[in-house]
């Protein structure tokens, strides 16, 4: 069965533009904000969403990497998963970070990510920009800033693809039988 | 595909991967690791060690999980290495010490694993004076995992791991460097894993030392002919100053005093005068060559005390590196079904 | 010891191998009251009504096999097996006689303890059993046992084996005696200081096991000295368990120059080496997986490399060496569940000694009618002229008698052994070839998968 594309590399650039004003809309400007992005293709959209920042408000925004498999809650029902890097290179102390991520599904990803922030500090809030939520969430966790709502059936498969990673720049359903 | 594995779409790939991929029971040695498994555990290690550097050193990935270090030899730093490693990844971590001695045989060491076994223990980290003591556990245990901590003078895996993942850490590569191994390696646990992690990993092994403590009839080729022994690449070079040529390690071993009585070794001065690892030996070896001695030291024998402390020595490093890799051991054991 | 047999049996139709006479031919075999009447070729004329017919067309017979080493452990040691069940073992192994070392405890170093074994073997043996007498008293290598009190008690050979006799004085007083007395003494060669705490064979497997070795030299040197006492005493030594390639030679020479040598390779020398320590051969135990240092492979003498198994099949084949021993050792498996340093050496053999010397016949190596010639008349000739009568299907003699199918695949289960003795590393191995039936003076004692 053939994929089917939800975004393409347009869609994901305004999209990123978009959430971009809406964080420093929201934030009225960087002050305090620090970008951090969960691995691993939320590392690269974190690292775009800051350039965007920067860009249109003419300062720097920091970006940290956050690794999440040693906070997970179902080490047990899979293969472990590789450990990434996580990087931290600023106090998250009384800051408001902002969390990035690919596709927000079940909400548990966030939820170790929020554990894992909690090792590091205690910010001052902690907001959710998302690319594509597509539904189903199992836990009480929702998105400050989407990139795009999919309504998906469970067994779908949503594929990511991002130029740092797959050399392209896509979302698409996939089917599950794939 | 069922939900569960829909969660994390970066995680498809690895998980397709990790279906066909069989989850490792236990770590008894290096020789059944394959390179992409020995990258694994190093690339772990990478994000364990940065937990290590976090002020709150803790995560929960092993909540709930227990460790149990069986050890039936003396040993600090790697008990104490394992326990932390354990602990910091919020397992429960229990340490049995047991007496070694021969009157008490092995049975007990069945019985007390079954025991362990039966209290629901999901590790065991063993250390044995008989070689092949862990085996007996894997072979009998099924529902426990078995790491291996030492066993007589066959395998230290945990700490072959680590020396591969320092030397990676300081060269950046394994593949193609030239590790000269000095010593008893006859009698190293921590050699014999160390050849074959190295060996894996594409490096070039030289073996130094008097050919009374050189495990040569294990290099030679098995005598089936449709096997190669997977250790011919290994050279032996009894001359230290030869051996030193080009190197890029030198791991020195410790040289324990029993062997001089058991009649391997003339004399300890004349070990010194012609395997101690010194500045001046040194000197032919690479200029950014790397020194390494899994401890604990005889400074003055196999190695000379400046070199030991001196900038190229790599020792310390090892053992925080010890720390990370046996965390991530820990955490591939412990984590995934079937 | 074994009631009559009243009944007349023809055994119709098998491949009848009997070595000493140099038959290998299809036909039949009639026996009345428990001794052979006829063999080979039997008109029909001659095959009373009321005879019973086992039929064995596309199977082998042969005499009973004779294992003139193995280990009963009764007295002191019934946990591991007993005379009963050795036999019931033994039996299915298609051993019609068995002779039984005297490490027991107490050992069988005088007379009474001999008297014990017959009683035991007469009240629950299901095959003949002869007992070996000590060489020393209490097997402590010290001082010689009363051998002749020995002998008129019914010991067929002298040995203290488990052991060896260190002491080349006594070994030579040894020699001397029992040369008089027309028995051989069997040496367990072991080089005592030489094999240290050794626990498999020196090589590159103990190596990379981290195990101490037992380097060849141990028992070379030892046989090396008791082929020069042999010499010198005239009297007759029989060399248990060779296991090395060098071994080979020594006997082949000392033969050549007329000195009265035997000697016995037990089934696993024959077949399996240290590589087998390694793991990964037959299915292994406990968690289905096969892991290495499994200590059903520890046995004394060690396991060697294939130079040594080649060799010693030559050997065999050529008849250097006279006969196919088992060294049944049973032990008691929780024995076994430790490492492999502390663990017993021994392999319960009876069971799977003709499958596993059946290897060599599917190799290539040697004619089946060589083979049951190594398991029957070889053993008789080692123990002397007054067995020739056990090892022989010929007209008159006892009906001792085996039937085995030698292309029956079967899987090797422990728990199927008649021997309490579970301890083999060929678990879960499949063998070629199988005992049907075994018949001691003409009745049957093991028959249709059961012990009769």
């Amino acid at each position: 069965m053939a994929d089917r594309q939800i975004m393409n590399d347009q869609d994901i650039k305004r999209a990123l533009a978009r959430v971009a004003h809406e964080i420093l809309e929201r934030n009225r400007g960087v002050e305090d904000l620090v970008i951090v992005g969960i691995h691993t293709r939320g590392v690269h959209l974190a690292q775009r969403l800051a350039s965007n920042l920067s860009e249109f408000e003419g300062s720097e925004v920091p970006v940290a990497n956050l690794d999440i498999n040693l906070y997970r809650d179902d080490v047990k029902s899979r293969m472990s998963p590789r450990i990434r890097p996580t990087r931290m290179p600023v106090d998250i102390q009384g800051k408001k970070v902002v969390l990035v991520d690919d596709v927000l599904f079940t909400g548990r990803t966030v939820r170790a990510a929020m554990d894992a922030l909690n090792d590091f500090g205690r910010p001052q809030q902690v907001q959710l920009a998302i690319l594509l939520d597509r539904g189903h969430r199992e836990l009480p966790i929702r998105a400050d800033y989407v990139g795009q709502n999919v309504p998906t059936a469970p067994d779908e498969v949503v594929r990511v693809r991002l130029i740092e990673t797959d050399g392209i720049d896509e979302v698409a359903i996939v089917r599950a039988e794939e | 595909m069922s939900l569960l594995n829909a969660i994390e779409t970066e995680a498809q790939p690895q998980i397709e991967a990790a279906a066909v991929r069989k989850r490792r029971r236990h770590v008894l040695d290096l020789d059944d690791f394959s390179q992409q498994e020995i990258l694994e555990v190093l690339e772990s290690a990478e994000g364990m060690s940065e937990v290590l550097h976090r002020d709150i050193k803790k995560v929960p990935a092993l909540r709930g999980r227990v460790v149990v270090t069986l050890f039936y030899e003396a040993s600090t730093r790697t008990r104490i290495s394992f326990e932390e490693a354990g602990k910091i990844l919020s397992a429960d971590v229990i340490n049995m010490s047991a007496s070694g001695s021969s009157t008490e045989k092995g049975e007990s060491l069945l019985n007390t694993g079954l025991t362990i076994q039966a209290m629901g223990v999901d590790i065991i980290v063993i250390r044995h004076p008989h070689s092949g003591a862990p085996y007996l556990l894997a072979q009998h245990l099924d529902r426990v995992g078995i790491i291996n901590a030492g066993d007589g003078i066959h395998a230290h895996p945990t700490q072959a791991l680590l020396d591969l993942y320092t030397v990676k850490e300081k060269l950046g590569r394994l593949e193609g460097l030239k590790i000269v191994i000095v010593g008893d390696v006859l009698h190293s646990r921590v050699a014999r894993s160390n050849i074959w992690g190295f060996v894996k990993m594409g490096a070039q092994v030289i073996l130094c030392g008097p050919s009374t403590l050189l495990p040569l009839d294990m290099l030679r080729p098995s005598g089936n002919d449709d096997q190669d022994n997977p250790l011919a690449s290994v050279q032996v070079e009894t001359n230290l100053d030869r051996a030193l040529e080009g190197a890029d390690v030198v791991m020195a071993l410790r040289l324990q005093a029993e062997r001089q009585n058991g009649g391997f070794l003339p004399s300890m001065r004349e070990y010194i005068r012609r395997w101690q690892v010194t500045e001046a030996r040194l000197s032919r070896a690479n200029p950014d060559a790397l020194v390494m001695h899994p401890g604990p030291m005889n400074e003055g024998i196999e190695i000379s005390s400046t070199l030991a402390h001196g900038g190229r020595s790599v020792i310390e490093q090892q053992v925080t590196n010890g720390v990370a890799i046996r965390m991530a051991l820990l955490y591939h054991l412990s984590a995934g079904g079937e | 010891m074994f009631g009559l047999a009243p009944d007349t049996i023809l055994i119709k139709g098998p491949r009848i191998i009997d070595p000493g006479r140099g038959v290998d031919e299809v036909g039949d075999i009639l026996i009345r009251d428990g001794v052979i009447l006829a063999s080979g070729t039997i008109s029909p004329d001659d095959i009373p009504e009321d005879c019973r017919v086992v039929e064995a067309g596309g199977l082998v017979a042969s005499p009973g096999f004779i294992d003139i080493h193995c280990h009963l452990r009764e007295p002191g040691y019934e946990y591991k097996e007993t005379i009963a069940a050795g036999t019931r073992a033994a039996a299915r192994g298609g051993f019609t006689s068995i002779c039984c070392m005297p490490n027991t405890d107490p050992p069988i170093d005088n007379s009474a303890m001999v008297e014990f074994i017959r009683q035991r073997a007469r009240d629950e043996g299901i095959v003949r059993v002869f007992p070996i007498g000590c060489v020393t008293k209490g097997r402590k290598g010290k001082e010689l046992s009363e051998m002749e009190e020995l002998a008129v008690a019914g010991v067929v050979a002298f040995s203290d084996d488990g052991d060896p006799v260190e002491d080349p004085n006594l070994m030579r007083l040894a020699l001397t005696y029992s040369s008089d007395l027309g028995l051989p003494v069997t040496n367990h060669c072991q080089d005592l200081s030489l094999s240290r705490n050794g626990v498999m064979a020196e090589g590159r497997v103990a190596t990379r096991l981290g195990l101490p070795g037992i380097p060849s030299a141990v028992e070379e040197a030892m046989m090396a000295r008791d082929i020069a006492l042999a010499e010198l005493t005239g009297g007759r030594i029989h060399l248990a368990h060779l296991s090395t390639a060098g071994s080979v030679p020594l006997v082949r020479q000392a033969r050549e120059r007329g000195i009265p040598v035997t000697a016995e390779v037990c089934p696993h020398h024959l077949t399996i080496t240290d590589e087998w320590v390694l793991g990964g051969q037959a299915t292994g135990t406990g968690t289905g997986e096969s892991f290495a240092y499994d200590t059903l492979t520890k046995v004394y003498p060690p396991l060697r490399g294939q130079q040594d198994v080649n060799a010693l099949v030559q050997g065999l084949a050529e008849g250097v060496i006279d006969c196919i021993a088992t060294d049944h050792a049973p032990h008691e498996l929780i024995s076994k569940l430790v490492t492999y340093q502390d663990a017993p050496s021994g392999i319960s053999a009876l069971e799977t000694a003709l499958g596993s010397a059946l290897q060599l016949v599917h190799g290539g190596h040697m004619s089946l009618i060589t083979l049951v010639e190594r398991m029957t008349v070889g053993p008789a000739r080692v123990l002397g002229a007054s067995f020739d009568h056990l090892s022989t299907l010929a007209p008159g003699t006892t009906a001792d008698i085996v039937i085995f199918d030698p292309d029956l695949e079967w899987v090797v289960d422990p728990n199927e052994f008649q021997s309490m003795g579970k301890n083999t590393p060929l678990q879960g191995a499949t063998l070629k070839g199988q005992v049907v039936a075994t018949m001691v003076q003409g009745r049957f004692v093991y028959q249709d998968g059961a012990v009769v």
